[in-house]
């Protein structure tokens, strides 16, 4: 996006009015050549094949062997195309979508950074790649060395004893880390009955707890957004087996007065959950360990650059303080002399919570994480949250006079803006986020947290430069003119992408959910 | 350091504009005694030349030169380039979870063609975005099997991969769900009768692998009709899903849902993850599916796209009250799986199949030929357990060779003794003729 020669599109015209085709957006978009894609089953059917396998030798007959109410033919339904075909129809797709290597995508509590082409490259070396889950450890020595290793680092990010790295994702991990603080609990004879969560919490959070069958009490966040002592107080007793809290939380606030709530939490002989999503912006800076946190879960997809994926894989590693360390799950590498073991018979572990995963958790998200921890080294590391809280300050500054600041409170990784002062001329925050994308922008996360009517949740993160937020800035401010000149040409947008807004309500009430023959959505 | 654009003049110029005075400044919120006052204690970073050597040797470490006659979950397939190439489009895997579905339309639909895929596979009406695993798909399964019968008993073979049992165990300490094991026979199928005094009236589900662990293809139909008299749901767990190119779908033999992992489809091993575990069902339980799900419908302008849909049943809306806490799935896999079997289309998954079961065949007939027998005598697709002495040993004799020789089923049932000699191994479209003859006179020794 950098544009040192100053290079204009020929078709530009005045930015930021009515986002038809010619039009070149804040952060470059113009509408481009886009085709339209049937579904990969809607492909006339033909008698060609995509795959080159070896032939069949009909030496042996399955209905032999096997009863033939068990057995089936091919699949009516399945395309039948060359692989050009499918080439090009994937291809096709992918110019639908906006990713980071598209462009901006401060998609706020994400961590939408720059995934590392290296890292992709790591993960598909064979001996990581093709390494079976279940050979013997001699023949994964690799991989465990690298399980291991990464392990380590997690921990002393952190300031835990040790870490688990099997969870399969954020939520996954926040399931492990109460599975864990339940287990605790019995094993001091009670399990405990409650879980406290503060309003700005992810709807995981909440969830989480429930299917540890505890009862989730929320806990008002203060004028300032932040967790208030005297409130964890109020609701904290002997029946509270947990309170989970997000540092810095989903408004991008610190939550500064956490190691008097965490003494508060102890006092009861309660202990202190840390959702790690936003782990960002603490790299190098501060650990969770030594705030007064008990367990922490990681998403790798998040602070480890780890790709998203669309929506997954992701990886959600789980941290734990000495006193929680029985409990951890299997398997766990373990290093004895010069060599690696996968720890995975329950009778080594008597009280771990067991097992959650058919397997050790995702490997090729371990090896991108590693080999982005390698690259950054600790200054890197910290060098990421300086820029990351930079990058979010800066948008705050420049955006703070036109977009209503709900909180004046100090922002680290992330700032949260609402549609306050666009609300007069009836516009929303989802009319904000929709003429983003004309622009050429990926929107924020959208009216989230609930604590905040309208909002607008912006994590810019450390591997975007002063240009690219330069032209965001410019989009919003755009944007903000446009809701006082043209509300009209707001509520229309997007136009630029391939579809219009969607008819999410039609999509709900009548749900289609597969393709079958002959289907007809209008 | 590449990843980070900013120039001394740059951080100079933002500082500026935010009016603070340097970049510690920032994070003044953060109290003095909470700071970190040493770097971390990580190693030093190096430049991506020694940073992929380093990770090259380490890779080399691992002994991946021969197809592993391993699969017990993991199952090595070949995944033509063709899939990886076009997974590394940056716009599907540097996209998140599509929460704003006008630049997300590529994610959407192939989600909606994964979501196809599962269903003529399974033959049921309707699939999730995806699940983790099939661990994972099978545990939250059996807790949605709970939320529509309100029943707590969880009747599982033990003939179902035992890492999955594994999970299921974990996920339902807390809930107080009650897990009774059905035992399996001779044939490796489970015990029919044992099954039919396991399920009663308080059966929520009852849970069988098709094919199971030991490569056999389950007494599914028998069982669905015991769970279909009790009012329990029957869950199929397949982990081997080009089975499903050969034998009849799940669905149409009274599965009420599978689960399992399309591993075998775009994923490759990678040391058991990630790949992208399903979850398929019947119209009417849509609304206790857990995870995310993918659904058609038109935008302003009457044109069809697709949308994150039924999300009234999600932790993001209904908090405590959602039927999981699932968020972040398995996309990039499920895409995955999806580009394979578009690119194997009608006839290539069946012809794999074939392939699979006939090269399962050169591998019984090896075995035999070197006098190893099968433990177990039900049909089978492309795994199965062959009865090699000790199994244990072999496996180890085998390792130094560099050869994955397969899971000796000891190691998971302990208590059985019938399966000391018991040694599970898989023949697929990689194990070449000449290779599994090689590997039968290897387990002789």
């Amino acid at each position: 996006m950098a544009n040192p020669t100053g290079w204009k599109p020929s078709m530009e015209k005045e930015s930021g009015s009515g986002g038809t085709a010619g039009d070149v957006g804040a952060g470059g978009a113009t509408r481009g050549l886009a085709y339209e894609e049937p579904l990969v089953f809607e492909h006339a059917a033909s008698e060609r094949v995509g795959a080159s396998l070896p032939a069949v030798t009909g030496k042996v007959d399955p209905a032999k062997e096997i009863p033939a109410a068990l057995l089936r033919g091919e699949i009516e339904g399945m395309p039948s195309l060359a692989e050009l075909d499918v080439v090009r129809h994937f291809t096709r797709l992918s110019t639908w979508n906006h990713g980071i290597d598209t462009g901006f995508y401060p998609l706020g509590s994400c961590t939408m950074k720059y995934n590392p082409k290296s890292s992709e490259a790591a993960a598909r070396l064979p001996g990581f790649a093709a390494a079976h889950p279940l050979l013997p450890d001699e023949m994964c020595q690799g991989s465990l060395e690298l399980m291991f290793k990464l392990e380590r680092a997690l921990s002393e990010i952190s300031g835990f004893a040790a870490t688990t790295i099997s969870p399969a994702a954020g939520a996954h991990g926040e399931l492990t880390g109460v599975m864990m603080i339940r287990a605790y609990h019995l094993a001091r004879g009670n399990a405990r009955k409650k879980v406290l969560i503060p309003d700005t919490a992810h709807g995981t959070n909440p969830a989480t707890a429930a299917l540890n069958g505890y009862r989730t009490v929320e806990v008002k966040s203060g004028p300032d957004g932040r967790l208030h002592p005297e409130a964890v107080k109020a609701a904290m007793d002997e029946e509270v087996a947990a309170i989970m809290i997000t540092n810095p939380n989903t408004l991008g606030v610190f939550e500064s007065d956490i190691a008097a709530i965490a003494e508060i939490v102890h006092a009861k002989g309660g202990l202190v959950y840390g959702d790690g999503a936003n782990l960002n912006a603490l790299l190098g800076v501060a650990r969770p360990g030594d705030m007064g946190f008990d367990v922490m879960q990681f998403n790798l997809h998040k602070t480890f650059a780890t790709p998203h994926g669309g929506g997954g894989p992701g990886s959600g590693p789980v941290a734990v303080k000495a006193s929680l360390v029985p409990f951890l799950p299997l398997p766990l590498v373990v290093q004895e002399g010069p060599a690696y073991r996968l720890v995975t018979d329950p009778k080594e572990r008597p009280q771990s919570i067991g097992r959650l995963r058919e397997f050790h958790g995702n490997m090729g998200m371990f090896v991108r994480a590693w080999a982005l921890i390698r690259e950054l080294g600790p200054e890197g590391l910290r060098r990421c949250a300086e820029l990351a809280v930079l990058n979010a300050n800066y948008v705050r500054a420049r955006l703070r006079d036109v977009y209503h600041l709900p909180y004046e409170t100090d922002s680290l990784h992330e700032v949260v803006f609402t549609d306050k002062l666009q609300k007069g001329a009836d516009i929303s925050t989802m009319d904000v986020a929709k003429r983003l994308i004309d622009h050429g922008f990926h929107p924020p996360t959208v009216y989230f947290p609930l604590v905040v009517s309208g909002a607008l949740m912006i994590e810019p993160t450390e591997t975007e430069a002063k240009e690219t937020l330069d032209a965001f800035v410019a989009g919003m401010r755009a944007i903000a003119e446009q809701a006082r000149s043209d509300p009209d040409g707001l509520h229309a947008a997007p136009q630029k992408p391939v579809r219009a807004r969607l008819d999410e309500v039609r999509a709900a009430r009548k749900p289609v959910l597969r393709w079958t023959p002959g289907m007809k959505v209008e | 350091m590449r990843y980070h654009p900013h120039t001394p003049e740059d951080v100079r110029q933002m500082l500026e504009a935010i009016g603070a005075p340097s970049l510690e400044s920032l994070f003044r919120s953060i109290p003095e005694g909470l700071r970190l006052r040493r770097p971390l204690d990580v190693p030093a970073a190096a430049d991506e030349i020694a940073l992929l050597a380093e990770l090259s040797r380490l890779a080399a470490r691992n002994r991946v030169e021969h197809p592993p006659f391993v699969g017990a979950g993991a199952y090595p397939h070949h995944v033509p380039p063709a899939v990886d190439q076009l997974l590394l489009r940056g716009e599907f895997f540097t996209a998140y979870t599509p929460y704003q579905p006008e630049v997300s339309q590529g994610t959407l639909q192939a989600l909606f063609e994964w979501q196809t895929f599962v269903t003529l596979l399974t033959g049921l009406e309707v699939s999730n975005a995806s699940m983790y695993d099939g661990a994972t798909a099978m545990a939250e399964a059996a807790l949605m099997a709970t939320r529509l019968t309100d029943r707590s008993k969880v009747v599982v073979s033990a003939a179902v991969h035992p890492s999955y049992r594994a999970v299921l165990a974990t996920y339902l300490v807390s809930t107080g769900d009650e897990i009774v094991t059905v035992p399996y026979g001779d044939d490796g199928r489970t015990d029919l009768q044992a099954l039919a005094q396991a399920v009663d009236g308080k059966t929520a589900a009852v849970i069988l692998g098709y094919p199971n662990f030991f490569g056999v293809v389950d007494a599914l139909p028998e069982a669905a009709a015991l769970a279909r008299k009790a009012g329990a749901v029957t869950v199929s767990v397949t982990s081997e899903a080009v089975a499903l190119g050969l034998l009849e779908a799940p669905g149409k033999l009274g599965a009420d849902v599978a689960v399992g992992t399309m591993q075998s489809f775009g994923a490759g091993l990678q040391f058991g993850g990630p790949a992208a575990g399903f979850l398929a069902l019947r119209q009417d339980a849509i609304r206790q599916m857990p995870g995310r799900v993918c659904g058609a419908t038109v935008d302003k302008q009457g044109r069809r796209g697709f949308v994150l849909t039924l999300s009234t049943r999600e932790q993001h809306i209904r908090r405590e009250k959602a039927t999981s806490n699932i968020c972040t799935n398995a996309g990039l896999m499920a895409l995955a799986a999806t580009i394979h079997l578009s690119l194997l289309g009608k006839k290539g998954l069946h012809q794999l199949a074939r392939v699979n079961f006939e090269r399962a065949r050169l591998l019984r007939d090896a075995m035999q030929r070197q006098g190893f027998g099968l433990r177990f005598t039900g049909p089978t697709f492309n795994e199965m357990a062959f009865e090699v002495g000790d199994a244990a040993a072999v496996v180890a004799r085998l390792a130094k060779q560099g050869v994955a020789a397969g899971a000796p089923l000891a190691r998971w049932y302990p208590q059985d003794a019938r399966m000391k000699g018991a040694l599970l191994c898989v023949a697929t479209e990689l194990h070449t003729p000449e290779l599994i003859e090689l590997f039968a006179r290897s387990v002789k020794g």
